[in-house]
């Protein structure tokens, strides 16, 4: 047993090859994840502080930051619901096309977002399949901030079904059949037993798809219709300055973006910490 | 005993939502792919596939994806061997840092990529002067694409490899293994299947990733255009049959995708059942 390495504890002092991984990760880390990341300060140095607040506080962008926080906050939780529905159907009932409706699941993590995007904006359109219906009833899903908040909803809704279903899975039998046989209504015993045990998986579900949608591009551009002020995402108003060769305008805004989304990574993670810890005992 | 939910009406009412919602949310969207795509017959889309520009991004697409594969699949390993088989200061840090391509919006993922690399980037500029140009070409997509798809088989692997410990290895290598054949004969055949599915996504995402590449390709036709920015360039020119034509191509790559995952968890679950 090398003395040099006696300072990694535990039983796991016997195995090789800690020096190339750790070299091979360490690197890796830096040139494509962080190096990369150096390049937005190196563009935001240029900028005075007033001329980056002017630039993220001007009207156009604050919108888009309403349109995407508020499309996003809304899919967040249609997605709550409906994966924590989906969820339980999976682990707690049989019937048939279960094991085809649990491969569904995945669908919209495996579909390209531009797939995506062309085919809701196909659908939803007054002429398309959904839309046909929709719009007749008075329900304008396309170019609105409903179609965004759709097409969020599309591209997260894995999160909360694939957070939710293990925990639920791990739920020994005896908890709920406790509380049934102690005359709890069916209500009250979910409310009770089953949402506190499923709550941490349930809010790090929702967080994670949260933060997917108020990154996501793709799956949004083609059923948003992108009106200034109305219906343009924040991603979009990034990739337009872009397009105008406003370098310095497009990563004032891209900082703001990474920086709420760095922020809402890492608190999920910390939640998700203590609530991993919680259940095993410290080994988190 | 009954449990919660059991009562035939709630379960009923359930599971009837759970499938009538999944079919409109879900299943709907994939059946118009494909209805869009054959609504003008077999003979037009097999014309809209077969076009020269639609082909040279199909082989763009593909080249992209079998080069960003084994640079995830070296780092997936390394990282995964790092973190569950050794203890040290800043474990924690790398687990989280390996998220940031999950948590960046794919946009901006592009953008940092061409601020460094681009024409004005510090490393651009050297570039520049050496007569290298890599935004705005394929290797400034392979790069947002490996930066995209990076976290995929670390985070297949990290889970499992936790959970098997250490154990086997620790035998293979006091019974005076070396390194590499204890990796190849131990740990490979325990993480095979996970490995094959980390590679799988990481072949899903980068097929299909739009926002990070539109950002750094510059979509010229014939030249930088994968499949997804060349079925926008369609959707943008009106043709949506020709759109919706590559579009069922990158959905058909996405049902492999989940008849494979799906293949999997049916093998693992009856390996379990027999243990």
């Amino acid at each position: 047993m090398s003395q040099l390495a006696s300072w990694r504890t535990g039983s796991t002092r016997v195995l090789p090859g800690f020096g190339l991984s750790m070299g091979i990760s360490v690197l890796f880390i830096s040139l494509v994840l962080l190096l990369p990341i150096t390049g937005l300060f190196g563009q935001l140095a240029e900028l005075s502080f007033a001329e980056y607040w002017a630039i993220i506080t001007e009207g156009r962008v604050v919108a888009s930051y309403m349109v995407t926080i508020g499309a996003a906050a809304v899919a967040a939780i249609i997605n709550a619901i409906f994966g924590l529905l989906l969820a339980w159907v999976l682990v707690r009932y049989d019937f048939p096309g279960k094991r085809l409706l649990d491969a569904l699941m995945d669908l919209p993590f495996a579909l390209p977002t531009a797939v995506a995007g062309i085919t809701l904006a196909t659908l939803y359109a007054s002429s398309g399949w959904m839309g046909g219906l929709l719009e007749p009833l008075g329900f304008q899903v396309a170019y609105t901030w409903v179609g965004i908040a759709l097409a969020m909803a599309f591209t997260s809704i894995p999160f909360v079904v694939r957070t939710v279903q293990p925990v639920l899975e791990d739920m020994p039998v005896e908890v709920d059949e406790a509380a049934m046989s102690l005359g709890a209504t069916d209500g009250v015993a979910f409310r009770r037993v089953i949402l506190p045990h499923i709550w941490p998986a349930l809010v790090t579900g929702t967080g994670l798809a949260f933060v997917r949608s108020l990154g996501e591009f793709g799956a949004i551009i083609f059923i948003a219709g992108n009106m200034p002020y109305e219906t343009e995402i924040t991603a979009l108003m990034i990739f337009v300055k872009l397009q105008e060769y406003d370098y310095a305008g497009a990563s004032a805004i891209a900082s703001v973006v990474l920086f709420v989304s760095l922020a809402l990574l890492l608190a999920i993670n910390i939640w998700q910490g203590r609530f991993v810890r919680r259940l095993h005992g410290g080994k988190g | 005993m009954r449990r919660i939910g059991d009562a035939p009406l709630i379960r009923r009412l359930l599971i009837g939502a759970a499938l009538v919602l999944s079919a409109l949310f879900l299943l709907l969207p994939l059946v118009a792919i494909f209805a869009q795509a054959f609504s003008q017959g077999v003979m037009v889309f097999w014309s809209n596939v077969s076009n020269t520009f639609t082909l040279h991004a199909i082989g763009l697409t593909l080249m992209i994806a079998l080069l960003t594969i084994p640079v995830c699949l070296v780092f997936g390993v390394a990282l995964a061997w790092l973190v569950t088989r050794f203890s040290f200061p800043g474990r924690r840090i790398l687990q989280t840092l390996i998220d940031i391509p999950f948590a960046v919006s794919p946009v901006v993922a592009g953008l940092i990529y061409l601020l460094l690399y681009g024409r004005n980037g510090w490393i651009g500029t050297w570039l520049d002067g050496h007569d290298i140009q890599l935004m705005f070409s394929w290797p400034g997509i392979l790069m947002v694409t490996i930066f995209v798809t990076c976290p995929f088989v670390a985070r297949e692997l990290i889970p499992l490899m936790q959970a098997q410990g250490s154990r086997e290895e620790e035998a293979a290598v006091t019974l005076g293994a070396t390194g590499w054949t204890t990796f190849r004969r131990v740990t490979l055949p325990n993480i095979r299947w996970a490995l094959l599915y980390g590679v799988i996504l990481t072949n899903a995402r980068a097929v299909g990733e739009f926002g990070a590449v539109s950002v750094v390709s510059g979509a010229i036709r014939g030249k930088t255009n994968t499949l997804p920015l060349h079925l926008e360039q369609l959707y943008q020119d009106y043709n949506a049959v020709g759109a919706f034509a590559c579009a069922a191509l990158l959905a058909f790559i996405a049902l492999l995708t989940l008849a494979a995952k799906a293949g999997l968890e049916w093998r693992a679950a009856r390996r379990e059942a027999f243990a």
